[in-house]
């Protein structure tokens, strides 16, 4: 009995990188609208508004702490009885961007709360228009140190991808599964999505690794 | 991570001489760099048992480091430093020669020193009872009882009999510094070295910690070794004055003829922008 | 509505005994790897190091297909039920999360403790069990409660390997029945309640751990 066979490996690393491709866009469009989504989230929950800050801060605890598949089981198959239809893949990838708002959300606001004081009473003395001092002043100076953290994020989508072989969305474990129940060799397909992982995921830290020593020099 | 760094170049060990008396801590050419930084120069300095020693001088001249060697928080690059005639971060091996001491060594040597810091450094979950009593049950192997007996002594004498159960954050600083020389009494150390010990603490504090220090030199044959800014402490409580400059003493005598017949130039600029400051 | 609710918590009851038991696990491997990456034995250091990269790298969903597809088969040969696939597999997933929390914990304790410690003669195992240790794991408490809750979010992925917990529960019972919208809305509450009593627990663990040392700060 060998080992690992690597001919077997090589058979199918075709199909496992065809659907590594699936794995990387959801996680691509996951994070694009994490990414956006967050940002409205934690500036709503900043907002002084209580109709709207109370709501919206109920909403992020509650998606952080429940789980992602639950989520994404309730997307596919509550929805559909109130008549919004939608493929597994689109509901994984609304699923995943709205989780991980919740946690970009967090982020942002630990940004927001960063920028000092004095910038706030700055924009009011300069009478600014919320919206004008957002985006012209309290912005650009709470996004830049959040950057490596929101990469710290893309890596954990990318992780939680799988999840969505639950519902049908045939992205790289699914195949690996796939491929183990026709040919009963489980051990090649998933290591090998194992090491895909692991070598994107060290990819992509080293990445925000270098993100965050360019921005402590910038300082 | 304070395993002190030691080199074997440049040993000059010295042969002991039985029939003088010896001193209880000898530094010989104590040589300490940080990188392009001299810290220590060649420091030479002995220290008699029961006396006690102060050290003043400029920031950044080298006194806490002298007390941080001796204490082995930090290794020297040359020289030798020797507590009770036993060399500190060196010993003889079976032919004599001096190698770079082994652990067991080092801690044999080390427990007769202790020493109180400038910011206490408590330990944060213990109240001031368990602070004292940790180590002698971990380190001396006292059973709870005694170490307990010697720290409600201990607290008793440094005026805390009445609080054994305070933990350090709700204790003042003053209140702090003096169960930190409890602490390091507790180990029943011959050498007391003492970094700064009022400088964290606001001036109306700092009393109640110095008495502590001048009744500990009253009642007790200890040796203490004082890096110290307290002038006025320093002249009185101190057999010796060391003015310590650019890593190495440079001036040492009597509080009396330190302070009031200073030779040296350095150390008379030095003691004059010190009076113009107060 | 009712008449769902003892399957539920049938359900909800394995979801608990999962998180407790992975959790006791991910502590002990946290603590372990955490000392052996501060280890001054490289090769200690090097074992450590590749154990939370590869967890922390790897997706947990494709650990536990590895564990429950791959371990059984030749050339391992070791046969899990999915209840310990599902403790082991958590409790090393997030084991190496709570190893790198733990060691920033460590380092954080104050650079004068270690000072005291050596001037007190300690021995560097007494030093870390008595005085460092206590304090890094009272700083670890915060974070750590954000695993804890982690890792009972990732429980839900143990119903994919059919461990009947709580996910696996409302998705039988959204086939058998069709209440969709009840059952997986009751599960996403379940599973916050439990969340909620995590965070209540280990705010009660902090507090009776901090007692009397956090007036004033530490020094």
């Amino acid at each position: 009995m060998n080992f690992f066979d690597w001919q077997f490996a090589r058979e199918i690393l075709p199909r496992l990188l065809d659907a590594s491709l699936t794995t990387i866009g959801i996680a691509l469009a996951g994070f694009a609208i994490a990414v956006v989504l967050g940002l409205f989230l934690a500036i709503g929950r900043r907002s002084r508004l209580r109709w709207l800050s109370w709501p919206i801060t109920g909403l992020i605890e509650f998606i952080r702490s429940t789980p992602l598949l639950i989520q994404v089981y309730f997307l596919f198959y509550v929805f559909p009885n109130y008549g919004l239809n939608l493929s597994a893949m689109q509901a994984g990838i609304i699923g995943i961007a709205l989780h991980y708002a919740c946690y970009t959300a967090e982020v942002y606001r630990a940004g927001l709360d960063a920028v000092p004081r004095s910038q706030w009473e700055a924009v009011t003395a300069l009478n600014m228009k919320p919206w004008t001092a957002y985006r012209d002043v309290i912005l650009p100076q709470a996004l830049r140190p959040v950057l490596p953290a929101l990469g710290n994020y893309l890596i954990s989508i990318l992780k939680d991808t799988p999840v969505l072989s639950a519902i049908t969305v045939v992205e790289i474990m699914q195949r690996a599964k796939n491929i183990g129940s026709e040919s009963f060799r489980y051990l090649e397909p998933i290591t090998m999505v194992g090491l895909f992982f692991l070598i994107l995921s060290l990819g992509l830290a080293w990445c925000v690794r270098r993100l965050e020593n360019r921005m402590e020099l910038a300082r | 991570m304070n395993t002190p760094m030691q080199s074997t170049d440049t040993l000059n060990p010295t042969p002991q001489q039985p029939e003088q008396a010896q001193p209880l801590v000898r530094f010989a050419g104590v040589t300490k760099r940080y990188g392009e930084l001299t810290v220590l120069d060649g420091l030479d300095l002995q220290i008699e048992e029961g006396e006690k020693v102060a050290i003043i001088g400029p920031s950044g001249s080298g006194k806490s480091t002298l007390l941080r060697v001796l204490m082995t928080l930090e290794g020297i690059d040359e020289g030798v430093i020797e507590v009770d005639g036993e060399p500190l971060t060196h010993m003889p091996d079976a032919s004599g020669q001096l190698v770079p001491a082994n652990a067991r060594h080092l801690r044999r040597v080390r427990g007769k020193v202790g020493m109180v810091f400038q910011s206490f450094n408590l330990f944060p979950h213990m109240n001031a009872l368990q602070n004292v009593m940790e180590a002698p049950v971990q380190v001396l192997g006292l059973s709870k009882r005694e170490a307990r007996e010697r720290a409600e002594e201990l607290l008793a004498m440094v005026g805390l009999e009445d609080k054994l159960e305070h933990f350090p954050a709700q204790l003042s600083g003053g209140q702090q510094q003096r169960v930190a020389i409890a602490r390091a009494l507790a180990m029943r150390p011959k050498v007391m070295l003492f970094d700064e010990v009022t400088s964290a603490l606001d001036p109306e504090l700092c009393g109640e910690v110095l008495n502590v220090i001048r009744r500990l030199g009253e009642a007790h044959n200890l040796t203490m070794l004082m890096v110290t800014h307290q002038m006025g402490f320093a002249r009185e409580f101190a057999d010796r004055v060391c003015f310590f400059h650019q890593g190495r003493i440079h001036e040492q005598g009597s509080p009396d003829e330190l302070f009031n017949n200073p030779r040296e130039e350095r150390t008379r600029e030095f003691l004059s922008a010190v009076n113009e400051a107060h | 509505m009712i008449e769902l609710l003892p399957l539920l918590l049938q359900g909800a009851w394995v979801t608990v005994k999962v998180t407790f038991f992975g959790s006791l696990l991910a502590i002990a491997y946290a603590l372990i790897a955490a000392l052996a990456r501060l280890s001054p034995v490289a090769p200690l250091r090097w074992l450590a190091i590749t154990y939370i990269e590869v967890f922390r790298g790897s997706s947990l969903l494709v650990q536990l297909f590895w564990l429950y597809f791959v371990l059984p088969m030749p050339p391992f040969n070791v046969e899990m039920s999915a209840f310990a696939v599902a403790v082991v597999g958590l409790g090393l997933n997030i084991g190496a999360y709570g190893a790198e929390v733990l060691r920033g914990a460590i380092r954080s304790v104050h650079q004068g403790q270690h000072e005291a410690c050596q001037a007190l003669n300690m021995t560097p195992l007494t030093r870390m069990r008595r005085i460092i240790l206590p304090q890094a794991l009272l700083a670890a408490i915060p974070p750590g409660t954000n695993l804890l809750i982690e890792l009972l979010k990732n429980t839900s992925l143990v119903s994919l390997i059919t461990l009947s917990d709580l996910a696996f529960r409302a998705r039988q019972l959204d086939q058998a029945t069709l209440m969709t919208m009840e059952i997986f809305g009751l599960a996403l509450v379940i599973y916050f309640v439990l969340a909620q009593a995590i965070n209540f627990g280990m705010r009660q663990l902090e507090r009776r751990l901090a007692r009397g040392r956090m007036r004033g700060g530490l020094s």
